[in-house]
């Protein structure tokens, strides 16, 4: 078997996934706090202030890259729960529901985020436009795919279901998207593309990318660990959990 | 029709539930006195002057029917799996999208189809302005269908679950926004005097993608949640 399919179907088991991801963890962390250092230095001390909203832009900084963040943990929710609920995959599902809880904090700093920037600049903490609206009935999502997770017992069922819910979402964020836009609008356009060139001056964009680099590490990190600890919990009964444990023990004594 | 065909496995569950339906009348009654309740309460609350009624009463019928049709959901597959006929539907070789179907189909003709009926009053006691009544009821016909089968989905993912109210307004509501926004939207163009056929438009689209897409996710979602 060609040794990067062999290598991601071992990922998909348990204890091989729980030692991967505990040789992972550290460097992923190292690399979310130095890049998190590094951005930050250059968003609050090189990036110059904007001509128009001053210093206040700085948030920016926070801001963008946790709304990337809080849509790429709803995708990457969405495509595991996929996975896991059409090939079975235990790990899937868990990796699924371990995302969430982080991608609702990343749409709530970017919620909070936004009103703390929208005070000084627009004057008022929150107005009811597109991208605040679909942002906010993303976390709703969040917390719907949360709560469904959360309401039933057999943890198993539980993340089938909520995955399926995820799925629901991703169907209609782009309806509810839409419609919201068309709705109305106050919020400043897009900025930063991936295709062509970005309206925005390079001294200022590159912290953005540094700490968007920053989030997508702890994100992952984040997630990892989250997995771990669930691993542990949903396979309690398994030989590899017991040895773990024994292992833990005879260190201790 | 042949006895054992799928359309005759439709008829009777359509009968069934209809049936069922009407033997207890009493308790379909209670959306519409839900509805009418929510819409009585806002005059109270904003005060009786005309302007601010009549402007404010596209948008709060739609927010009343919609938590009126939220309420009944709770109930739509309930006594279904108590006596265990749920199961049965699961089982049964017909296609179970096309039997959730059918009580998606009586969910909305037992619960939206009399707050439709009842929507005329409403807006009567809003002071809707007469000539916006038939984009309200338009966009009523479009939009309550919508509920029935996005909420569906969401019923038979909390589906045997002791206390799913609450749980099952977090995860419809933001679902459903949309149908908001297009639904009062035309009423408002319309009120305003404005082209309002394109939001219609937008629901009519949304509402043809649900009605395929709706009960096959919700036999889905049946399937994890009875596993």
């Amino acid at each position: 078997m060609n040794p990067l399919v062999l290598w991601f179907h071992k990922l998909g088991s348990p204890p091989y996934f729980y030692r991967f991801a505990g040789k992972w963890l550290p460097w992923l962390y190292a690399l979310a706090l130095i890049a998190g250092v590094v951005g930050f230095y250059g968003a609050l001390f090189t990036a110059p202030a904007d001509y128009q909203q001053g210093d206040s832009f700085r948030i920016m900084y926070v801001h963008v890259p946790c709304a990337w963040m809080g849509l790429f943990a709803y995708l990457f929710m969405a495509a595991n729960g996929f996975v896991g609920l059409v090939w079975r995959i235990k790990l899937s599902e868990t990796l699924a529901m371990a995302s969430a809880p982080v991608g609702a904090a990343f749409t709530f700093i970017t919620l909070v985020t936004g009103s703390l920037w929208g005070k000084p600049t627009w004057g008022t903490w929150w107005t009811w436009d597109a991208r605040l609206t679909s942002e906010l009935v993303l976390l709703f999502l969040y917390f719907g795919v949360i709560g469904l997770y959360h309401a039933i017992e057999d943890r198993r069922q539980a993340a089938r279901a909520a995955a399926f819910l995820a799925l629901i979402g991703i169907v209609n964020l782009p309806i509810v998207h839409y419609s919201v836009i068309w709705w109305n609008t106050l919020h400043q356009a897009q900025t930063v593309s991936l295709v062509g060139p970005s309206k925005i001056a390079p001294s200022m964009l590159w912290p953005l990318l540094v700490l968007a680099f920053a989030t997508h590490a702890y994100f992952f990190a984040s997630v990892l660990a989250r997995s771990r600890v669930a691993l542990l919990e949903l396979e309690s009964g398994k030989d590899w959990v017991r040895a773990l444990l024994h292992a833990a023990e005879t260190l201790h004594d | 029709m042949k006895p054992g065909s799928t359309s005759a496995a439709c008829v009777a569950l359509l009968r069934r539930d209809l049936l069922l339906v009407w033997r207890r009348r009493g308790d379909a009654l209670n959306p519409l006195l839900f509805a009418i309740i929510v819409v009585a309460l806002f005059p109270f609350a904003l005060g009786p002057e005309a302007a601010v009624l009549s402007r404010i009463a596209a948008g709060t019928i739609f927010v009343a029917v919609l938590l009126a049709m939220l309420l009944s959901l709770d109930a739509l597959f309930r006594s279904d799996l108590e006596d265990g006929s749920l199961e049965q539907l699961v089982l049964s070789p017909h296609p179970l999208a096309l039997l959730l179907g059918c009580k998606i189909l009586v969910h909305w003709l037992t619960t939206a189809l009399p707050l439709i009926v009842i929507a005329p009053l409403l807006a009567q006691l809003l002071l809707l302005p007469a000539a916006v009544l038939p984009v309200l009821l338009t966009a009523l016909a479009l939009a309550t269908p919508l509920l029935s089968l996005i909420g569906a989905v969401c019923v038979a993912l909390t589906v045997g679950m002791r206390r799913s109210g609450m749980l099952l307004t977090l995860l419809v509501l933001p679902l459903i926004v949309p149908a908001l926004i297009f639904g009062a939207g035309a009423c408002n163009a319309a009120q305003n005097g404005f082209a309002y056929s394109a939001p219609l438009l937008w629901l009519a689209a949304w509402l043809v993608l649900a009605v395929i897409l709706a009960p096959l996710a919700a036999a889905a979602a049946l399937k994890i949640s009875l596993t």
